[in-house]
């Protein structure tokens, strides 16, 4: 039989059946390289910290995106032979030393090209960052007991940044800057304290931050940066703090105090508030008491002492004339009156003592006295309205007695009306 | 022209002589049960300064979700004499409603709706459920969170009902939830729909009281009572009531002004122990006690169809309670005190709750 002969729709049909086998040789063999893990079979079987990597990288971000043992660690994961799988000829890395992992992870993440296909918005300078960074600084310097990327985003079983069980989650932050920094043997030898965390538990911000749950409240690395962490330094620490506070570092800076602060070489910020165990102000650090802050630089008969003891007294006059305010209001209101307006004009008194107390940046009475004196006035006329609502009150009640009088005189003339009436009826009666 | 010529030319024209003559002829009876028939005039009283205040709040009050609270507010605090007016209204309205009661309980204890008074005491449930209905109406215009929330539960409550409940809230609010749409057409139940049916019923009810005459209980009935002129002894004695009244709305008024509340805020959580006006508060609780589900049906359900039985078994009194057997009187009685123990209790454990 000839070739030929064959119809030209049989011969083609012939050919498909002719590749079927070698399309399936060609899918089993991509299949078999896709799913061959070498690394994995054999580290799930070990015990103890070999079988570490394996069970704690589930949920792991870069395994969840396809990325594998051998993106890092190199070798061929391929091979069952543990020789060849771990050969270092192939570029096997094995455990990297912490001067290696920068360069290891910015292999990937400083590849901006790289990072574009997995999440365009992504910041590639980490690793540049890091090597601006106290922690990058001494690493080049060779030492060793300096936080790499692992020690805060963990080594295997790394999570997204806005996941609860990542180690640089918000509310995990702290915590992890802790594991070395609070740890005195550690830091030995670093000359720095490590009673940060202590502090700063016991500060306003983690109050915020643990207790109310507000993510957006700074913890470690919001005021001393993340790759590039370094202790913000005495001239930058307004514009740390104006990050959040943007007001008061903004009167601050235009303050006679930022230039003095500066020739003083003394913080500028943590000179009044302190830094890690910041507590929420009060009107106590203003003024010339024993709790002031303005004394540990002024003193009596110098312009400084004199503005903070009238700033002072201003911010006591208005605090004075609200809760005076609020007083006969309550008083008005727990006797029934309706008080709602004065009270809700208040608020404003209480928005002047709130934007005085911001004012106090200027570090100038003058500014605070056009705050406070709106704000006193509105308070005195809140208390005056109390105090005619208390007065209306009185009038009510005197009104009221002065009725009850007529009322019960009218009721007991008629009383007497009646009585007359039906004697008269019954004289009638009786005569008839 | 002159006071005589006046009254003959009022007279040719209207009768007032036959008025007269009826009102000389109109006599009370005296016994120990007397002291009830005070209070049906009584309930008029106050019903009357119901009117008054009303007519005057009217002055100042605004019907929509914007203004109405602001309105109030301005009638307490800026309006001379605003805070009396308003709180007289607020007292007097559950005042009116305890003197209903205790009138309707005197009525029905001393059997007064018995032949030939029958549609006296229909009229009287339906002036009842008209007050009830004045109260409902009238406590979301304020506008105050307590009154919103307690409209939205209220309101609920009617939704629940099978068939009808899902339309009655939908026309009782103006939609689905309780908005500025509620408060307008409960204005308009309260000033208009409300008083032209219960002047309308009030009349009905006075005309069958003068037809009928004053009832005397069952068991002095036939016996030789005294008996005392309507006019000018029984209404003086009426006047003195009123006059107390008025002296003791006067110092609730003063004494406990009639709260105003926060402005209401759909948006807002709802405040904690809403609960509706004391008179309704007897079934508030009777809802909350019954268990969810009772066998397979829906216990709230169950309660509000209870109720709504109840009140018809109530309306059509008159009918059930015929012929009178002394072994009915005596099932009337003890249900009369069941019904009144009942309604204290629950109350009392509402307030206390």
């Amino acid at each position: 039989m000839k070739v030929t002969n064959v119809p030209s729709n049989w011969r083609s049909l012939v050919r498909v059946f002719a590749l079927v086998p070698a399309i399936a040789l060609l899918l089993l063999v991509n299949v078999s390289a896709q799913k061959k893990n070498s690394c994995v079979e054999c580290h799930s079987q070990m015990e103890g910290t070999l079988a570490e990597p394996v069970q704690r990288s589930k949920g792991d971000v870069h395994d969840s995106r396809g990325l594998s043992c051998v993106d890092c660690h190199r070798g061929d994961a391929t091979s069952d032979d543990i020789a060849l799988a771990m050969d270092r000829r192939k570029g096997f890395i094995g455990k990297p030393k912490p001067s290696d992992i920068p360069g290891l992870c910015g292999r990937c993440h400083s590849d901006a090209a790289f990072m574009k296909t997995f999440n365009p918005s992504l910041r590639v300078d980490q690793e540049r960052e890091y090597s601006t960074s106290v922690h990058g600084k001494l690493l080049k310097s060779g030492e060793q007991k300096v936080a790499t990327c692992v020690s805060c985003h963990g080594e295997h079983g790394i999570r997204a940044i806005n996941d609860p069980q990542s180690k640089v989650y918000a509310l995990n932050v702290a915590e992890t800057c802790a594991a070395c920094h609070a740890k005195s043997d550690y830091m030995k030898g670093f000359k720095i304290p490590n009673d940060q965390y202590g502090k700063y538990k016991t500060s306003v911000h983690a109050r915020a931050l643990y207790d109310k749950q507000d993510l957006s409240a700074p913890t470690c690395n919001d005021c001393h940066g993340n790759h590039g962490a370094a202790p913000p330094g005495l001239a930058s620490v307004a514009n740390v703090c104006g990050q959040c506070h943007v007001r008061q570092a903004g009167l601050f800076q235009s303050s006679p105090h930022k230039t003095v602060f500066g020739l003083m070489q003394v913080g500028e910020c943590v000179q009044c508030h302190s830094n890690h165990g910041i507590q929420p102000p009060n009107d106590e650090l203003l003024g010339i008491g024993e709790k002031s802050a303005c004394t540990q630089c002024h003193s009596e008969g110098d312009n400084g002492h004199a503005a903070a003891k009238r700033m002072r007294e201003r911010i006591d006059e208005i605090s004075t004339s609200i809760s005076r305010a609020n007083e006969i209001l309550d008083r008005a209101e727990r006797a029934g009156m309706e008080v709602s307006k004065p009270r809700f004009d208040l608020n404003d008194a209480k928005d002047a003592l709130t934007q005085s107390r911001v004012l106090i940046h200027t570090f100038s009475p003058a500014e605070i006295d056009k705050v406070i004196d709106s704000g006193v006035d509105v308070s005195n006329k809140s208390y005056e309205a109390g105090g005619a609502a208390l007065n209306e009150l009185s009038f009510r009640r005197k009104g009221l007695a002065g009725s009850l009088f007529f009322i019960l005189l009218l009721a007991v003339l008629i009383y007497l009306k009646i009585r007359e009436l039906e004697a008269r009826q019954e004289r009638l009666q009786n005569q008839g | 022209m002159k006071a005589e010529p006046l009254t003959l030319w009022l007279d040719e024209r209207l009768s007032l002589s036959s008025l007269a003559q009826l009102a000389r002829k109109k006599e009370i009876p005296l016994h120990r049960h007397s002291i009830w028939y005070y209070f049906g005039g009584m309930t008029l009283f106050l019903f009357g300064v119901q009117v008054g205040t009303g007519i005057l709040l009217l002055l100042y009050y605004r019907p929509s979700a914007e203004a109405a609270f602001e309105s109030v507010q301005f009638i307490v605090t800026e309006v001379q004499f605003g805070w009396l007016i308003r709180s007289v209204h607020s007292w007097s309205a559950n005042l009116m409603i305890a003197t209903l009661f205790i009138h309707m309980f005197s009525v029905y204890f001393m059997r007064a709706y018995r032949q030939p008074r029958e549609i006296t005491w229909l009229t009287g449930v339906l002036l009842l459920l008209l007050a009830v209905g004045f109260g409902f109406s009238g406590y979301l215009l304020p506008w105050n969170k307590l009154a919103f929330f307690a409209t939205k539960v209220g309101t609920e409550i009617a939704g629940v009902v099978p068939l009808v409940g899902r339309p009655i809230l939908r026309f009782l609010r103006g939609g689905d939830d309780v908005t500025g749409a509620t408060l307008t057409r409960f204005f308009g139940f309260h000033v208009a729909v409300l008083p032209s049916v219960t002047t309308a019923i009030v009349v009905t009810h006075l005309i069958l009281v003068q037809m009928h005459g004053m009832s005397v209980p069952a068991s002095l009935e036939g016996k030789p009572l005294k008996r005392m002129k309507f006019f000018p002894s029984f209404f003086l004695r009426d006047l003195i009531g009123w006059v107390l009244a008025i002296g003791a709305l006067a110092a609730l008024a003063a004494i406990f002004p009639w709260e105003l509340g926060e402005k209401a805020d759909a948006f807002a959580p709802a405040p904690a122990g809403i609960r509706p006006e004391w008179y309704f508060l007897f079934m508030f609780q009777t809802l909350k006690i019954i268990p969810a589900k009772v066998l397979s049906f829906d216990g709230e359900v169950l309660g509000i169809l209870a109720f709504g039985a109840g009140g018809l078994l109530w309306f059509i009194l008159p009918l059930l309670d015929n012929p009178a057997t002394p072994r009915r009187r005596l099932l009337f009685t003890i249900t009369g005190v069941v019904v009144v123990v009942y309604i204290a209790v629950l109350t009392i454990i509402g307030f206390v709750s």
